[in-house]
């Protein structure tokens, strides 16, 4: 029966998820159902197992398995100055507000490979705000956090990146920032001198304390209303009175019960000031 | 026929698919009550141009997805540069998966979780398009007891996608861009 086996499969799903929680605290509970199941589809090709619940048994019985399935379950894919626009009203609006404060705590959450990250490294450092930056890049997935730290992408996502950053008012050469080698942009060390890289789960995790900005673009949408909502009070504990909130460009804080210690101050890029603790 | 009234119908096309929307969604008679969600390939920036294209001349509501968003009826395309997918709460979701055939949004994902969402009480249609996007999707949803129909290959300006939908075996009814419409407005009364 078509509908029976459509049953059995969020079944063993739940108890998958269930299982990583309980044997290595990685709580996936939370996601939303679609893009969690369709990860886990590709899972199960790419590690060769035909049904989940053949999954669960190696994923519970062999912590390499669980690290090579993370790999699907939490990468995501951005670019340098995914959103131009955004970038731009970051760079015009949001940076000289920054740079009212001696030194500046940014997170990053949910950095994954580091597109965000580098891109608004270089944005501090185009407006003169980086050396007196402290930035925490958080991942649940430690492996991207590796991959993030060392900075290299293939050098033909770079055209891409190159017209982003242009239209994001970039004021140099994106190739100032990177070398090519091994196949691959590697971007400057300078860039993350001033980053902490540190495995930090939203789902159970606390936050950091007095930051100025947080960007979390694109990891709201994976996860349930009330993962969402508890994500949110961890930037709002986070943040100082007038400290930024960046979200995607289809996310928004509108149903949230924090929705009203902001004010809005780019609606259209989802960029908002905290103004009420 | 599986004879189960569809409660969700989900439309993908790639070149050649908006002429085929501009003899179908226009048809749609107000009051039309399932929402209809539709992922045409664009490229990865530009924001609300296919729901400002079909707004003016459509009879139903015509919007581009916000995630979170509870299906409504009518017409709703996934936003360039986003996965589009349906949630087992009836919602809307969007992700930043991986291109899918190099394309985001792409077709498969739409699909797919309708089928896991709405098993034989989803409707897909897939049309006119010069990739691969969609046939596995279509495929799943076909195994899930779903109704699918493909666009007749001769009358789409790109057959790639609908003969990719035939051989991976998810057609269920092979129909010119007319007879989809009908269809959907049969649809729509027999809901009624």
């Amino acid at each position: 029966m078509e509908a029976g086996e459509n049953e059995v499969v969020e079944l063993e799903l739940r108890l998958l998820l269930e299982g990583i929680h309980e044997r290595y605290h990685y709580d996936f509970r939370g996601y939303t159902s679609s893009s969690l199941r369709r990860r886990v589809t590709r899972a199960l090709e790419q590690l060769g197992c035909a049904t989940i619940s053949r999954l669960q048994e190696q994923v519970l019985r062999d912590e390499n398995v669980f690290a090579q399935l993370l790999q699907f379950l939490t990468v995501q894919v951005s670019d340098l100055f995914r959103d131009p626009s955004y970038w731009k009203a970051l760079r015009d609006q949001v940076t000289p507000m920054l740079g009212t404060w001696p030194s500046l705590k940014l997170w990053v959450a949910g950095v994954a490979t580091g597109e965000e990250l580098y891109s608004l490294a270089i944005l501090l450092q185009e407006e003169g705000l980086l050396e007196r930056s402290l930035i925490y890049a958080t991942d649940v997935n430690a492996e991207a956090l590796r991959s993030a730290e060392k900075g290299i992408f293939a050098l033909d996502r770079l055209r891409g990146f190159s017209e982003n950053y242009f239209q994001a008012g970039g004021t140099r050469s994106l190739s100032d920032y990177y070398t090519a080698a091994y196949g691959g942009a590697v971007f400057s060390r300078r860039l993350i001198e001033h980053v902490v890289f540190s495995d930090h789960d939203l789902a159970t995790d606390s936050s950091f304390s007095e930051t100025q900005l947080v960007s979390c673009r694109n990891v709201l949408i994976y996860f349930t209303p009330p993962l969402q909502e508890r994500a949110l009070g961890l930037f709002s504990d986070s943040l100082v009175h007038g400290g930024y909130l960046c979200l995607g460009s289809r996310e928004t804080i509108r149903f949230s019960s924090v929705a009203e210690d902001y004010e809005e101050v780019v609606p259209e890029d989802r960029i908002y000031r905290r103004v009420r603790r | 026929m599986s004879g189960v009234r569809p409660e969700c119908v989900v439309v993908g096309g790639s070149a050649g698919a908006l002429e085929v929307l501009n003899a179908v969604f226009p048809a749609l008679p107000r009051g039309f009550p399932l929402p209809v969600l539709t992922v045409i390939h664009q490229p990865e920036h530009g924001s609300g141009v296919l729901a400002r294209l079909f707004r003016g001349k459509c009879e139903v509501d015509v919007s581009e997805a916000e995630h979170g968003q509870p299906l409504t009826p009518g017409i709703c395309f996934g936003p360039a540069g986003y996965h589009l997918a349906v949630e087992p709460t009836r919602t809307l979701s969007l992700s930043l998966g991986p291109p899918v055939w190099f394309s985001r949004p792409a077709i498969d994902v739409l699909f797919e979780s309708a089928a896991w969402t709405f098993g034989s009480r989803s409707l897909a249609i897939l049309l006119s398009g010069a990739s691969e996007d969609g046939a596995r999707g279509l495929a799943t949803l076909r195994a899930a007891g779903g109704v699918t129909w493909v666009q007749e290959p001769s009358t789409a300006l790109a057959r790639t996608m609908p003969e990719a939908g035939l051989r991976l075996g998810g057609g269920q009814e092979i129909l010119s861009p007319g007879q989809m419409a009908a269809r959907l407005r049969g649809l729509g009364t027999e809901a009624t």
